[in-house]
C-alpha cells in the first residue's frame, strides 16, 4: 500500500507539484504506522511574522502528507500588525489549554505605538511563565560549515534579567535600564539545566555569566548555579565569563555540552551557536513552562527581507514540529519527519540558498515529503 | 564638548605631523606583570631599530598605599601619563583581594578613556577557520552595564542598573564616524538591542542616527546584537567598523579576536578626552613568564596603533609590515602560533626586516 501510494506520489509530484501535493494529501496519507492513535492532538499554531507563515505552511504540508494526527488552532499574532493580531489572552488561553504550541518568530520593532516597553514576545512568555528556553545546536549532516561535530544545548532563562522592560529617563539624556535577577528564578533555571543534563545523559553544565563586573546580579545567578551543582555530583560543573565563552565558541565549540545562561547572554550564545552550524534556518528550539511548551526556531530572526520569495529554509520549523510530536507522545511521526529532513540534507541534492543550494522552500518541502519513510512495526 | 574632542583627535594628526616627526616625543610605558616586561622590551627594541622618534618613560604601577589608606597606583605613574598624554601598557595582574582599586579603572577615569578600539585582522601565515576577517570594534567604555550600580532590593532580588547617557553615546558615535572616515573604511554598523531595551539602547541608537546625518559620506547601518553574532560567525567579511555600548563591545570584541586567533594577536587602543592608552588585552601568562617564550605581537600592534594616533604613519607602516611578513614567513613563530621560536628570535626577525 505504501509503495503504491509513494509511486503515485512520485509521478504526480513530477507532473505538477502544486496540484499534486494537494490531492495527495487528501487522498493518500503516507502513514501505515503501527500505533495509529484513535484520538487526535490539538496544538496552537502561531505563524509569526516574516517568513513564519511560509515555514508553517511547509510544516502543515508535511504533516498532511505524513498523516499526523495533530489539529492546529491557528492564531495570527503579531506586534508589527496590532490591528489584525489576536488578543494576547486568547492566544495564551489556547496554549494553556493545548499545552503545546508551534510558533514562528514574532518581529519586535524597536519602538511601540503605545509607548510600551514590553514586547509581545515578553508578554507571552510572562503570561505563560515560559521560563526555560532550550536550544539544541548540533551539526547537521550535509550542511557545510566551518565547524564540525558541534553538539551543545543552551538553556536560557527568559523571564527576567535584561528583558524586564524596566527603564526610565531619570533626567534628560540619562536613561537607566534595570536588569533584575532573582534567587528564585536563578535557582529554577539552574535546576532545570541540571535536570535536563541528567535526563539526556549529558556530562557537563557550563554557567555563563559576567559576575566579575555585575557582582551582585550575575553573582546571584552564578551562586545559584553553584549551589545547584552540589546537588548533582555526577555532572561536571564549570563557570565561564560570557566574553571568553563567545571567544571559545568560535574557536573550539566542541568543548561545550550543556550551557545555562541568564537572558541576554543566552540570546547571544544561541545565535552565535546557530551561526556555527548553518544559520537561523536550521536550528530548532523550545520554551518550557511548568505546564506547556512552545516550540520555535532557536535563533529568532523573522527574515523579513525574504517574505514571499519562497527562499527560506524550513528545516528549523520542521525540526521544531518533530520535537513537538515527540513531546505529545507521537514519537513515530516525529522520527519519521526528522529522518526525512536528515535524509534530504544528507543527500544534498535539494538545498535552500542559506546552506549553499539553489532550491526554494517548496522544493525542499516536497523533497522532505518524498523521503517520508513509514516506520516499521515494532516487533513484538 | 564633542567639537573639542574632535579637534583634539584630528588636528595633531593632520597638521602637526611634521612637528612630531622632527621632535622626540615622550611616551609612558607600563611594562606590566608576567610576560609584560619581556614583550615591552621587545617592542622597545623594535622601535629603536626603526628609529621611531619616541622616548620611553617607564613607570611602575605596583600598588602602593595612598594617603587615604587604600592601595592604588602610585601618583608618579599617574603624573607621567598625564604629562605625556600617551601611553603603552602591557598586561597587568588583576589585584586580588579588597582594597585595591583596579589600575585599568583608575587609568580609564584619569584619562576619560571613553572609546575602546579593537581592530581584528586575519594574519597571513596563521591559519584559523576564518579568512579575510577585517573588523574594527569600537566600544563605549565608561557606562552601560559597567556602571557598577547594583543593589539587593529585598532578599533574593537584585537589580543592576545599566546607565546610558546622551553625552557618552554621542561622543562615542562621533568618534566612530570620525574613525571610519579617516581610515577610509567601508561602513559603520551600530550594534544594539533596542527592540528589547527600547529606551536605553534606543537612546544610543538615536545618537548614532543623528551623527550619521552629519557624516553623509559614511555608510551607516543598524543591526541587532543577535543578528551580528549570527552573521559574524558565518561570514565576518560583511562587517567593517562596529560601534556599540559597553557590554556588547566587550563580548563582540573578544569574539572577533577569537575569529583571528585569540587575544595574543589583537591590538587595542583606548581613546580619551585627555590622552590615549594603548594596550595588549591578553593575560599575564605567569606560567611562561621570564622564559623568553611570549608572543609580543599584540603589544607591538598596539604600539603601531599608537604611532598612527600620533601621526607617525611612516614608522607605523614599516613596523607593521615587518611584523606581518615575519608571521607570514612562519620561520620564527612563537609557541602560541604553533612555532618553536623564542620571543627574542621573533623580535630579531622583525628588526632585521626593518633594517633592510
Amino acid at each position: 500500500m505504501s509503495i503504491i501510494s509513494r509511486n503515485v506520489f512520485k509521478v504526480l509530484l513530477r507532473a505538477s507539484p502544486n496540484v499534486a501535493a494537494r490531492t495527495i494529501h487528501t487522498t493518500a496519507p503516507n502513514a501505515t504506522l503501527a500505533d495509529l492513535p484513535d484520538s487526535r492532538v490539538n496544538a496552537t499554531l502561531i505563524p509569526g511574522d516574516g517568513v513564519g507563515p511560509e515555514l508553517v505552511y511547509a510544516v502543515q504540508e508535511v504533516f498532511k502528507a505524513a498523516g499526523v494526527p495533530v489539529d492546529f488552532e491557528s492564531y495570527f499574532f503579531s506586534e508589527v500588525n496590532p490591528t489584525l493580531s489576536a488578543p494576547l489572552e486568547k492566544v495564551a488561553a489556547s496554549i494553556a489549554k493545548n499545552r503545546v504550541c508551534l510558533k514562528g518568530i514574532l518581529a519586535t520593532p524597536d519602538y511601540s505605538h503605545t509607548g510600551e516597553l514590553q514586547t509581545l514576545n515578553m508578554k507571552l512568555r510572562n503570561e505563560l511563565d515560559l521560563y526555560a528556553n532550550v536550544v539544541h545546536v548540533k551539526s547537521l549532516p550535509g550542511v557545510r560549515s566551518r565547524h564540525t561535530n558541534v553538539d551543545c544545548v543552551i538553556i536560557r532563562e527568559q523571564t527576567e534579567g535584561e528583558y524586564s522592560a524596566l527603564e526610565h529617563e531619570t533626567v534628560k539624556g540619562v536613561v537607566e535600564c534595570l536588569k533584575i535577577v532573582t534567587a528564585q528564578k536563578s535557582q529554577r533555571i539552574a535546576k532545570f539545566a541540571f535536570d535536563y543534563a541528567t535526563k539526556n545523559k549529558r556530562k557537563k553544565v557550563t554557567a555563563v555569566h559576567k559576575a566579575n563586573i555585575m557582582k551582585l546580579g550575575d553573582g546571584l545567578f552564578l551562586r545559584s548555579c553553584e549551589a545547584m551543582a552540589k546537588l548533582y555530583p555526577k555532572i561536571e560543573f564549570e563557570r565561564m565569563i560570557v566574553d571568553n565563552c563567545t571567544m571559545q565558541m568560535v574557536s573550539n565549540p566542541q568543548q561545550f555540552d550543556v550551557m545555562v545562561t541568564p537572558n541576554l547572554y543566552g540570546n547571544i550564545v544561541d545565535n552565535l551557536a546557530s551561526g556555527l552550524v548553518g544559520g537561523a534556518g536550521v536550528v530548532a528550539g523550545a520554551s518550557y513552562s511548568a505546564d506547556c511548551v512552545v516550540f520555535e526556531p532557536g535563533a529568532r530572526h523573522t527574515f523579513s527581507e525574504a517574505v514571499g520569495k519562497n527562499v527560506a529554509n524550513p528545516t528549523a520549523m520542521l525540526l521544531c514540529s518533530a520535537k513537538l510530536l515527540n513531546h505529545v507522545n507521537l514519537p513515530g511521526y516525529g522520527e519519521m519527519i526528522r529522518n526525512a529532513v536528515n535524509k534530504v540534507l544528507h543527500d544534498g541534492k535539494v538545498r535552500t540558498k542559506d546552506i549553499g543550494g539553489q532550491s526554494n522552500t517548496q522544493e525542499f518541502t516536497y523533497a522532505v515529503i518524498y523521503n517520508l519513510q513509514p516506520l516499521q512495526k515494532p516487533t513484538q | 564638548m564633542a567639537a573639542t574632542i574632535i579637534r583634539r583627535l584630528t588636528t595633531p594628526r593632520a597638521s602637526n605631523a611634521r612637528f612630531y616627526s622632527s621632535e622626540i616625543k615622550k611616551c609612558t610605558i607600563i611594562p606590566g606583570d608576567g610576560i609584560g616586561p619581556e614583550i615591552s622590551a621587545a617592542v622597545q627594541k623594535i622601535f629603536s631599530v626603526a628609529q621611531v622618534p619616541i622616548e620611553w618613560e617607564s613607570v611602575d604601577v605596583t600598588p602602593v598605599r595612598g594617603p587615604d589608606g587604600k592601595f592604588g597606583i602610585p601618583q608618579a605613574a599617574i603624573d607621567s601619563v598625564n604629562r605625556n598624554k600617551i601611553g603603552l601598557k602591557g598586561p597587568l595582574m588583576t589585584p586580588v583581594g579588597k582594597g585595591h582599586r583596579s589600575l585599568n579603572l583608575a587609568l580609564r577615569k584619569e584619562f576619560n578613556l571613553y572609546a575602546n578600539v579593537r581592530p581584528c585582522r586575519s594574519l597571513e601565515g596563521y591559519k584559523t577557520l576564518y579568512d579575510h576577517v577585517d573588523v574594527v570594534t569600537i566600544r563605549e567604555n565608561t557606562e552601560g552595564e559597567y556602571s557598577g550600580i547594583e543593589h539587593e532590593i529585598v532578599d533574593g532580588v537584585v537589580q543592576s542598573i545599566k546607565l546610558i547617557t546622551e553625552d557618552a553615546s554621542r561622543r562615542v558615535a562621533e568618534f566612530a564616524f570620525q574613525y571610519t572616515k579617516e581610515n577610509k573604511r567601508r561602513k559603520l554598523t551600530a550594534v544594539h538591542k533596542a527592540n528589547i531595551m527600547r529606551m536605553s539602547d534606543g537612546l544610543f541608537l538615536r545618537c548614532c542616527r543623528e551623527m550619521a546625518e552629519k557624516y553623509p559620506d559614511v555608510k551607516f547601518e543598524e543591526k541587532y546584537l543577535d543578528t551580528v553574532c549570527l552573521n559574524m560567525v558565518q561570514d565576518p567579511t560583511q562587517y567593517d567598523v562596529l560601534v556599540m555600548p559597553n557590554l556588547y563591545g566587550d563580548i563582540l570584541s573578544d569574539m572577533c579576536a577569537g575569529l583571528v586567533g585569540g587575544l595574543g594577536l589583537t591590538p587595542s587602543g583606548n581613546i580619551g578626552l585627555s590622552g590615549a592608552l594603548f594596550e595588549s588585552v591578553h593575560g599575564t601568562a605567569p606560567d611562561i613568564a621570564g622564559q623568553d617564550k611570549a608572543n609580543p605581537t599584540a603589544l607591538l600592534l598596539s604600539a603601531v596603533m599608537m604611532l598612527r594616533y600620533m601621526g607617525l604613519n611612516d614608522h607605523a607602516v614599516k613596523i607593521e609590515n615587518a611584523c606581518f611578513e615575519t608571521i607570514k614567513e612562519a620561520k620564527y613563530l612563537t609557541g602560541d602560533l604553533g612555532g618553536k621560536a623564542k620571543c627574542s628570535e621573533f623580535t630579531n626577525a622583525i628588526c632585521e626586516k626593518i633594517g633592510r
